[in-house]
């Protein structure tokens, strides 16, 4: 955490109306507020783990069947919607910086960004679901995979159930992930409003701090479900 | 003394919503406990029925499908809206921020969203009930529960949901604390061994609850959207579901017994007036059950289908986290040892626990044995192997701890021949409960069935257990009747009743709003029972 603030808060003890009644100094609180974050993010680190455990042992059971089902999914809009997340990751950086350095439209301006390219990707995973509506890809009674080859292996087709089952598993990964992704532009939009009212100072950014905490995760989460879910077997 | 007019956590406010709305983490446990208590009714009720049910080998007194609801309604409710937050959110949150010298949790809101999203998970819970309930054991195993049965399973999962994400908040809560706002000269070798036990309760509840919730989640989308993740019929795996759902389920039995084991420590140091004999390895013992917890779940799955080879290596590591629990078990031992033993309320239960604990970890280590696995698997003698460490061990702490606090907690005195006697009738009750389904279990009475009429013979032990569990339901209503007395009728307490050694004894009671009238600063070592009791020896430090 890049904070060399300490000395100032120190000095903003006495009127600092951020400082809740039960830390003894501002120091505190934000090793605290941090602290709780990342305790936070190891707990959703085992909530996608129970995901991603499950994924890599059917993955491995069913291989050839997951890279037929994984070719089906658009590798273009997967790959679109990572840069927009890793640029996304780049405007919360510049938000977190703009307000340890009291930069207000700086703040205001990274923070609106992200929102929009967080928009940007759920905009783009709607197209994508739409697609496996079309393409009748959702788990469910009108699921239908036929004759689709697997890569590799010529003359051999994917098992739909299996198929199936890598279509269960990625609208969960994919839904709980843009579920993360909706919860952090509502952290965002509350951060907008307070950073908009001018609340945040050098002295006292701790939610943009680790809201932007929060979103790098989601991101990572991402950078972890793009390689796993879309680029099985890809290679020419 | 001017006492009852001295402003406290209790009396600063008053109002229906100075409760709803407070973020003090002293109305919050007092909230908690309210709440349990009423669940823990609700699944006594259920035990009651099952209990009756058994008095006779025929199936008479309810249907069979109705049985199966029972036992699941009594195992959720007992686990998730009793046991796990039981010591945790209600004696944990009260002592956790008093015994470190801090003025409240890192989060008071945070605790008190904890409390509503218990509440939301607990009215679901009951709407869940009301509407029909759920027959599948509180196991939820696929794909009986996701393809099968037609009871409420996504309302109770998703019950189950939220009430872990109450108890993962609690455990941020409590890490955050016990790292960010020990109080000075509060180092971690002078915690109280309450606060270890917490802060790996807490780690469990961090890394094993969202495990649990995914994987209920993941039956509630099953069910709900048809999606296929453990299907057989699509190539999925219930036994994957058995994994994820043991993977949690397994360390959530340290998430009861870790903070029982915390509050036997204080009640056996305070009693024998002793430091603990070997506090680092009692410290230490409660992170290595925390990270051994976590590598022995699929003892659970011995006989599910599972390869011979994990199966040995599953038997191995249970046996492994014998050990430190173990180590406790001698600690505590070794303390009382030419310790001055006074034998209050609290110290009967505490007591109570030693025994019972180590019968039920003893027959655990039957359990792991792979041979005596496979004969006892699914019978009686697994439902009083985990009853003996649930109820004689995390109840029993549970009201160890009620016991030792409440002065504390309320201010007054609870009458304390009335609740020795209610402790031995706990303790009498409870095994002649649990021990006769020991018997039964060796003896092949399988767990689960209404109806036993092709084996009468069971019936002797049947009808001893119910007569058990109608004592052990008078022990419960005691301790429950003569604390709501003592509030009105008690006698006042003094700051320190027992002549305790923590901080939360160096404050009023009922402590002030922000507990301590001014910052402590430590400079003992705790269990400082000798230092204590060096100037005054003549006095006997019993509260009567």
């Amino acid at each position: 955490m890049p904070d060399s603030s300490a000395a100032t808060g120190l000095h903003a003890e006495a009127h600092n109306p951020a400082l809740l009644h039960h830390f003894a100094e501002p120091q505190q609180q934000r090793d605290a507020a941090s602290l709780g974050m990342w305790v936070f993010l190891a707990t959703e680190v085992m909530f996608f783990g129970g995901l991603f455990c499950a994924y890599l042992i059917y993955r491995r059971l069913y291989f050839g069947d997951f890279a037929a089902a994984s070719k089906t999914i658009n590798m273009g809009l997967g790959a679109t919607n990572t840069a927009v997340l890793i640029c996304s990751s780049l405007t919360v950086v510049l938000a977190v910086w703009a307000a340890q350095t009291a930069r207000r439209t700086l703040l205001i301006t990274s923070l609106i960004i992200t929102m929009l390219l967080g928009l940007v990707f759920l905009g783009i995973k709607g197209i994508e679901y739409r697609e496996k509506f079309v393409e009748h890809h959702v788990p469910g009674a009108s699921f239908s995979f036929d004759k689709v080859p697997i890569p590799g292996h010529p003359g051999q087709y994917a098992d739909p159930h299996h198929a199936q089952l890598f279509f269960s598993l990625y609208f969960v990964m994919t839904g709980l992930h843009a579920l993360h992704m909706i919860i952090g532009l509502g952290i965002f939009l509350w951060l907008l409003i307070m950073a908009w009212k001018g609340r945040f100072t050098p002295e006292w950014h701790t939610p943009v701090e680790i809201g932007g905490l929060y979103w790098h995760f989601v991101d990572i989460i991402w950078i972890y479900l793009f390689p796993l879910l879309y680029l099985i077997d890809r290679h020419p | 003394m001017p006492q009852p007019e001295r402003e406290n956590y209790l009396n600063k406010h008053y109002g229906v919503w100075s409760w709803l709305l407070t973020t003090d983490h002293k109305r919050i446990a007092l909230l908690y406990l309210i709440s349990i208590t009423f669940f823990f009714f609700i699944g006594g009720f259920f035990a009651l029925l099952i209990r009756l049910e058994l008095l006779t080998p025929a199936g008479d007194l309810v249907q069979a499908d109705t049985y199966n609801k029972l036992f699941t309604m009594h195992g959720m409710v007992m686990v998730f809206f009793f046991l796990i937050p039981s010591i945790p959110a209600v004696l944990g949150n009260f002592l956790v921020p008093m015994m470190i010298g801090a003025k409240d949790l890192a989060f008071p809101r945070i605790n008190l969203l904890s409390w509503y999203l218990y509440i939301i998970g607990g009215v679901m819970m009951l709407h869940c009930m009301l509407t029909g309930g759920v027959d599948t054991g509180w196991t939820f195993y696929a794909p009986f529960a996701t393809n099968f049965t037609n009871t409420k399973i996504v309302e109770a999962a998703l019950a189950i949901f939220v009430a872990g994400f109450s108890s993962i908040l609690t455990g941020l809560n409590f890490v955050v604390t016990i790292h960010r706002m020990r109080a000075p000269g509060m180092t971690w070798s002078r915690l109280p061994l309450f606060i270890w036990a917490h802060y790996a309760t807490s780690i469990i509840q961090l890394l094993g609850t969202p495990v649990i919730a995914v994987t209920i989640v993941l039956v509630a989308c099953e069910r709900a959207l048809h999606l296929g993740i453990f299907d057989p019929k699509l190539g999925g795996d219930p036994l994957l579901f058995q994994h994820l759902f043991w993977f949690y389920s397994h360390p959530a039995v340290y998430i009861m017994i870790l903070p029982a084991m915390g509050v036997v420590t204080e009640i056996i140091a305070c009693f024998s007036r002793k430091r603990i004999f070997g506090y680092s390895f009692v410290a230490f013992s409660s992170i290595a059950i925390a990270v051994f917890g976590f590598l022995v779940w699929a003892h659970h799955m011995f006989v599910a289908g599972m390869s011979v080879y994990a199966a040995l290596v599953f038997s191995l590591l249970s046996y492994a986290v014998a050990v430190p629990s173990a180590i406790k078990v001698f600690n505590w031992t070794a303390t009382l040892y030419k310790g001055s033993i006074h034998y209050d309320a609290p110290m009967l239960y505490a007591f109570g626990f030693l025994g019972l604990f180590t019968i039920g970890g003893l027959t655990g280590l039957f359990l792991a044995a792979l041979g005596i696995n496979v004969h006892v698997t699914d019978t009686y003698f697994v439902v009083a192997h985990f009853h003996y460490i649930m109820v004689g061990g995390a109840v029993m702490g549970y009201l160890g701890g009620m016991h030792f606090w409440w002065p504390k907690i309320s201010g007054k005195l609870y009458p304390e021949g009335w609740a020795r006697l209610a402790a031995l009738i706990v303790f009498i009750g409870f095994n002649l409960t649990f021990f006769p389904q020991f018997l039964l279990g060796y003896m092949g009475m399988p767990r689960r069935y209404y109806d036993y009429s092709h084996m009468p013979e069971f019936q002797i032990l049947n009808v001893l257990s119910t007569a058990g569990a109608t004592v052990l339901g008078v022990g419960y209503l005691l301790p429950m009747i003569y604390f709501l007395w003592s509030m009105r009728y008690g006698k006042p307490a003094p700051d320190n009743p027992w002549n305790a050694a923590g901080l939360e004894w160096k404050t009023p009671s009922p402590p002030p709003t922000f507990n301590f009238d001014e910052e402590p600063v430590v400079t003992w070592e705790a269990y400082n029972y000798e230092q204590l009791d060096a100037p005054s020896k003549e006095e006997v430090p019993v509260a009567r």
